[in-house]
């Protein structure tokens, strides 16, 4: 990190203002940070992913949760519910060098798969906000039902899927006529999403219902369950929120948020494989890149579990802002 | 020319018949009903915002629910219809009832006190419908007085006094001076919290009457530091349905130790400052609709909506028969944005459902408290189980 920083230092002497541009985003790659967003905080975490210290926080707007970055890895977004506010982190600076204005309480979002539109729910409005990157302004909004969640883009960039916590139910958007295509009904209270099965499949998490719906994605009906037992936890405690794929399709990881354990399943099967014991109440997960660590947010004990996934052992526990949600990786 | 007359009306008759049973295809109606003069809701009482009472009349909690409704009706074909009726009296409410049962209507929110719910529910026996009690807070309502068809959304004074309990005995504050109010709904708030007592282990040192006034003959009665000397307490309980004296007892007591009960530590289902499992957004809405803060009654008539809904959605706008057998079954989960499943218990259909211990402005606990543990259901160490229960329907 030093030499980097040495080397942008140079750069920035010799070359100037300008250059200074347009050399941050290139050295920006893979610094290795973890971020971490705390919503009672108001800060973006960065830790070093090799010691996991604290590098430094990043104030933001006010109730930071949904991070994602730019598909090149230089720009960090940052939903801020309370701040109305997607912040965008530059990560060769390291702060906050654009607010968008998305509308009213942006929860999570996700990205097309250009990088250009962004994706966001509106939990207090129920609305999907569509929002032009190049345009910096919004270009559509799709009403849908009441604290919408998970906002999942498909490869194709051609479906969003929009989970609502009150309406119990996925919505399908189609990209370029934003009309909802179809209304599953999922278990109670749906969270967020991932793709399986090459994209047949689209997970999405029920944090009351304690389970996890499998929607098959070519007549957008549910086709399956994947249900938890960890042992000492009664079945109203299995609240599952976060999930994460490993790229080939094999496993997934999901948090079971008051049930304290993050879940390892095998997709095809849809078996349990594994219980890992983490903090309390774990919400936000993602791998590595190179998928041997797992790094789960622990929003009541205030830290973050880092799981080495070949042995499924928690390695280190490490304390991080107030209520922290989500963590991402820049490896 | 007189048969043609028949035939006509005949056919006017079969057309109203077919044209009503198709719309009910389409249409669940839910029907609230309210009194006109409720002293419950008395301009005075609420502007004073006492705290386990109501701010406002709980309609606008129906409208918020209702709205939110609307994805989950369009998804099995079906529209949520909400009307609104204010009656003189128990008997013109259950002639409202009948009325619009005769047209269709299958579940009724009663925004009624007590003696008018239980009233309703009597002549009501048997019919095809569901009343919702979303205010009345009487034990006995949901012990000698249950019926089959009406259930509960609002806690018993039982569930309220079980989770103050908890809370005392987690904090190891057993014993407890009681402050009595001349009112009969006074001495039901003390009878709920006896019962509390015996169940979790706290000790009743003393119950002593209070009077509101300040007529120096009676002093010992209406002093609150010459009603609270002379006695060991850690807690002081305040049973005052009314609430304007009980709002006196924090700090004017004489010894420095919490109240709890009508005022200070409040138990109750609803919090404005609730912050966890989306509540700051339902929350918002129902502020952005009244125009004030949320309360438990409010939370009751927005989740009486929202049984309905789920109900009638998961059987895909099913018959009557099947949203009642599956609203009264395991299966029913309701989000109360309070963290656990809800559904009705099997026993007196009450809303099984946690409860929050709170001050002015915060919510303190949650109740099923950490370690009251309950061999099926944790919800159920809150309130009448199930060999407490004297109800049978």
């Amino acid at each position: 990190m030093c030499k980097k920083s040495k080397c942008y230092l140079t750069v920035s002497l010799f070359i100037g203002l300008l250059c200074q541009l347009v050399a941050a985003p290139l050295l920006a790659r893979d610094t290795g940070y973890l971020f971490v967003s705390s919503e009672k905080d108001h800060v973006v975490t960065v830790l070093d992913g090799k010691s996991y210290k604290k590098v430094m926080e990043i104030k933001t707007s006010e109730r930071p949760r949904g991070l994602k970055f730019s598909p090149d890895n230089s720009l960090l977004y940052v939903g801020c519910g309370d701040g109305d506010s997607i912040d965008i982190i530059d990560i060769a600076k390291l702060k906050v060098v654009d607010q968008l204005d998305v509308g009213d309480d942006p929860e999570r979002f996700d990205l097309s798969p250009d990088g250009r539109y962004l994706y966001v729910s509106n939990e207090d409005n129920g609305l999907l906000t569509v929002f032009d990157l190049e345009q910096k302004k919004t270009v559509a909004e799709v009403e849908v039902g009441e604290e919408p969640e998970g906002v999942m883009v498909s490869p194709d960039g051609r479906t969003v899927y929009v989970s609502s916590e009150v309406a119990n139910m996925v919505h399908v958007v189609d990209v370029g006529t934003y009309k909802v295509k179809a209304n599953v009904l999922v278990g109670n209270r749906p969270r967020r999403f991932a793709l399986a099965a090459d994209g047949k499949e689209v997970w999405v998490t029920s944090e009351l219902a304690g389970n996890v719906s499998v929607i098959d994605t070519k007549d957008n009906r549910v086709i399956d369950e994947v249900n938890f037992e960890p042992k000492g936890f009664r079945p109203e405690d299995v609240t599952p929120v976060g999930l994460v794929m490993t790229r080939d399709g094999r496993i997934a990881y999901i948090t079971l948020g008051s049930a304290n354990h993050v879940a390892v399943v095998d997709v095809a099967s849809r078996k349990v494989l594994d219980y890992v014991l983490v903090g309390r109440r774990p919400w936000g997960v993602t791998l590595s890149r190179d998928e041997k660590t797992l790094y789960v947010t622990n929003g009541k004990s205030d830290d973050l579990s880092i799981i080495d996934t070949g042995s499924l052992k928690v390695k280190r526990s490490v304390p991080v802002g107030r209520v922290p949600y989500t963590v991402v990786v820049d490896d | 020319m007189r048969y043609r007359f028949l035939f006509l009306f005949i056919s006017a008759c079969l057309w109203l018949v077919v044209g009503v049973s198709h719309a009910a295809d389409k249409v669940v109606s839910i029907a609230y009903l309210e009194l006109d003069d409720d002293p419950r809701y008395r301009e005075k009482q609420m502007q004073a915002r006492y705290p386990g009472q109501p701010w406002g009349r709980p309609y606008a909690g129906a409208e918020v629910a209702l709205r939110e409704a609307r994805f989950a009706g369009s998804a099995v074909g079906v529209e949520f219809r909400l009307s609104h009726h204010s009656e003189a009296d128990a008997e013109a409410a259950t002639a409202t009832i009948e009325r619009l049962a005769e047209q269709g209507v299958k579940y009724f929110l009663l925004d009624l006190p007590g003696g008018a719910v239980a009233e309703i529910a009597r002549r009501t026996r048997g019919r095809e419908l569901l009343l919702f009690n979303l205010s009345a807070l009487d034990d006995s309502l949901r012990q000698a007085e249950c019926q089959a068809h009406l259930l509960h959304l609002a806690p018993s004074h039982s569930m309220l006094s079980d989770a103050l309990a908890q809370f005392l005995v987690a904090h190891k504050w057993p014993e407890v001076l009681v402050l009595e109010g001349p009112n009969a709904e006074d001495a039901e708030l003390l009878a709920a919290f006896q019962r509390s007592a015996r169940r979790f282990g706290l000790k009743i040192e003393e119950v002593r009457p209070f009077v509101l006034g300040r007529n120096p003959r009676e002093r010992s009665r209406n002093n609150v530091a010459l009603l609270t000397a002379g006695a060991d307490y850690d807690v002081v309980f305040v049973a005052d349905a009314n609430g304007e004296f009980a709002r006196d007892v924090p700090y004017q007591i004489q010894k420095p130790r919490p109240v709890v009960g009508s005022a200070g530590l409040v138990p109750d289902w609803w919090h404005w400052a609730w912050e966890r499992h989306g509540a700051p957004q339902l929350n918002g809405r129902f502020l952005k609709r009244a125009g004030r803060p949320m309360t438990g009654y409010d939370w009751s008539a927005w989740v009486g909506v929202k049984a309905v809904v789920e109900s009638v959605a998961r059987t895909e706008g099913g018959s009557f028969q099947k949203v009642r057998a599956y609203m009264l079954s395991d299966e029913l989960i309701v989000d109360g944005f309070k963290g656990n499943r809800l559904g009705f218990r099997s026993w007196d259909h009450q809303l099984r459902q946690p409860l929050f211990l709170t001050t002015l402005n915060w919510v303190v606990a949650r109740a099923p408290l950490e370690g009251f543990l309950h061999k099926i259901n944790n919800l159920d160490t809150l309130g009448f189980d199930k060999r407490d229960s004297n109800c049978r329907f």
